[in-house]
């Protein structure tokens, strides 16, 4: 589905959102309003230039449209892998990027986040994770790596890594793994404006992702061990 | 990963601290947990290792270990990534020297 | 100036463990362990894949005191599969701020060393990350400074790389490292012309501690050793105040990261990044020691 297409579906009342290289940007008509939207589009590779983009982007929006929703639309293949891009602290970039989300939040903009395409590691923790809940699409690609290359790197044949992604959602690549792990709100079969103003209804503020896990039966250590670790004398 | 399990009968050790922990578990290291067990006259062993097939050497080092030191009423745990025998040795005589408080 | 004595026992930051750093750097037997090891199982998500795991599952947390300050600690073991994070380990750190934010400790410290996601724990790892990134802004939010010590072999990379940037400020030793994608990670992918992993000076040049303190992206350098890393937290929290979370400050952090990428667009090098800051002699940076660095900082315009 292109770009606009998608723009289209999820909001029927009207957009008005730019393209510049791969960061989205503008504002749309949600069901309940006015909404910002901000991402990234074409697998960009999140470097600099995008992170800062998208913070200026959302410092802008806290000033001068106080409470405005967000939806994140999340394509991103990772982090820009470059000396020039490191020399400068691209993780910085990144967590100031995801400092801007977080203050968003605190400020009392609602957002929701769907991943539309790709969604790796480093561009996917600065904005898609930071956003109150994340969804994606039926054909999303989530992940940190492929089995092929996670073989490579751990020294476990790839045949057993298949064997166990089938019953376990702890490594392997895939949105479903990340909807039972708690970090993904829900899947959409497709795009749809009135799954996104459900979503948008529904947001809480607070991380309950660990719980969520526990209870989809797909992270069963984490929150007992932070309630331990509350616990422990 | 394997999985072994071995008892020797030794001379009662006397804890000075509650447990003790030795070592890390990085390449061609290991760590060692010693803590309180039963009975007084045995040392109880359990080891996960990531080297298969090393189960006699890993009972003779610590066979010896038992013959020279008190280590009953010990229960002693190992999560070992490929340590040589002088290094189990010398953690297990460092993880034993923490647990008496020195006075093995 | 702070020439080593030869035949003085240094204990390096960089070579102890995770352990070790914490005895050395806490006030002498204050040091309280949560979860420890007696009470804990190595993670069945490594057992799994038939690998032995630790007690501890390459992260200890606890409280104790600097300085006399009761403070929250976490300490990750980079001899332990780099440091890296998985499902226990990450629900360790998230649980020990969550504490930070109902006991309001002094300050919490955080002693990074890890090259990010544990990949035999790739989903649970990353999520996890992302449950720290935001639990590391809602300690700070609570009021509750969190400090990155960052010295050790596996330095902070990856989603660590993150969490590290959003701590209220970072402490750094020159052997330190910090970044988000590794030297190897660029070098495969990118070939060994963009960056030349096995060229240890370069990469020192680029992910450093001198060179991140220069640009400003570590608040101070400490000495390769505990105590002095000990010495220089307890300094950064006399007197701190946590801010609260503010458009303005964010904008200022904006305008500092927009203006720099304009000024050092297109440079590689540390040296030249030094140069343009107006180092007169960039090359003998990598020699100073730190307290001609922190003077040579001090002169620098602006």
């Amino acid at each position: 589905m292109s770009l606009h297409s998608l723009l289209d579906t999820l909001f029927p009342a009207g957009h008005a959102v730019a393209v510049e290289g791969k960061l989205i940007a503008g504002t749309a008509q949600a069901g309940d309003g006015p909404v910002a939207v901000l991402g990234t589009t074409d697998a960009a590779a999140i470097g600099h230039d995008i992170a800062l983009g998208l913070a200026g982007r959302l410092l802008d929006l806290i000033e001068q449209h106080p409470g405005r929703p967000i939806v994140f639309l999340v394509d991103t293949s990772g982090q820009a892998l470059s000396r020039a891009e490191e020399l400068l602290c691209l993780n910085g970039s990144l967590a100031h990027l995801a400092r801007c989300v977080d203050l968003a939040r605190r400020q009392g903009h609602r957002s929701v986040a769907l991943v539309t395409g790709q969604a790796v590691s480093g561009g996917f923790l600065s904005f898609g994770l930071m956003a109150d809940q994340t969804f994606a699409l039926a054909d999303a690609q989530v992940r940190v790596m492929d089995l092929k290359a996670m073989a490579r790197v751990t020294k476990i044949p790839h045949e057993r890594l298949v064997e166990l992604a089938g019953s376990s959602p702890t490594f392997a690549p895939g949105a479903e793994n990340y909807q039972r792990m708690g970090a993904i709100a829900a899947i959409w079969p497709q795009a749809s404006a009135a799954l996104l103003d459900a979503a948008l209804a529904g947001v809480d503020h607070g991380d309950t992702r660990l719980l969520a896990g526990r209870e989809r039966g797909g992270r069963m250590l984490g929150a007992a061990v932070v309630d331990a670790v509350l616990a422990a004398g | 990963m394997e999985k072994l399990e071995f008892q020797f009968k030794a001379a009662s050790a006397t804890p000075a601290a509650g447990t003790a922990l030795c070592g890390v578990v990085g390449s061609g290291n290991l760590e060692i947990l010693i803590r309180p067990g039963e009975p007084a006259d045995t040392c109880q062993v359990h080891i996960r290792t990531s080297a298969r097939g090393f189960g006699r050497i890993w009972e003779a080092v610590i066979a010896e270990f038992a013959a020279r030191h008190p280590v009953g009423g010990t229960r002693i745990d190992i999560n070992d990534m490929g340590a040589t025998p002088a290094v189990v040795s010398l953690r297990l005589s460092q993880a034993l020297g923490d647990y008496t408080g020195g006075a093995q | 100036m702070n020439a080593r004595q030869p035949f003085t026992l240094r204990r390096s930051w960089f070579e102890a463990t995770a352990r070790a750093r914490l005895q050395a750097l806490l006030d002498p037997a204050s040091f309280r362990e949560f979860l420890p090891p007696e009470t804990s199982e190595p993670s069945p998500h490594l057992a799994v894949l038939d690998i032995p795991g630790a007690f501890d599952d390459g992260v200890i947390i606890g409280a104790g005191r600097l300085d006399g300050r009761e403070v929250l600690v976490i300490a990750q073991e980079g001899q332990f599969m780099g440091g890296a994070v998985g499902e226990i380990h990450g629900a360790k750190i998230v649980g020990l701020l969550k504490r930070a934010q109902r006991d309001k400790p002094a300050a919490v410290l955080f002693l990074a060393d890890s090259g990010g996601v544990r990949l035999h724990e790739a989903n649970a790892g990353l999520i996890a990350i992302s449950e720290i990134m935001r639990a590391v802004l809602d300690t700070r939010a609570a009021g509750v400074p969190v400090l990155a010590l960052v010295g050790g072999s596996c330095g902070a990379f990856g989603g660590m790389g993150i969490v590290t940037r959003l701590c209220s400020a970072v402490i750094m030793s020159e052997e330190g490292r910090l970044a988000l994608s590794g030297p190897e990670v660029i070098e495969t992918v990118a070939g060994v012309e963009e960056f030349d992993s096995k060229d240890r000076a370069l990469v020192w040049r680029v992910t450093g501690g001198k060179h991140r303190y220069l640009t400003g992206d570590c608040a101070a350098l400490a000495e390769d050793e505990a105590a002095d890393f000990s010495r220089v937290a307890a300094q950064l929290l006399a007197g701190w105040q946590e801010d609260v979370p503010s458009l303005a400050a964010l904008r200022a952090e904006q305008a500092r990261l927009s203006t720099r990428r304009t000024r050092f667009a297109g440079l590689r090098d540390g040296l030249d990044v030094w140069a343009a800051l107006g180092v007169a002699e960039p090359g003998q940076v990598p020699l100073m020691d730190r307290d001609s660095l922190v003077d040579l900082k001090k002169g620098l315009p602006q």
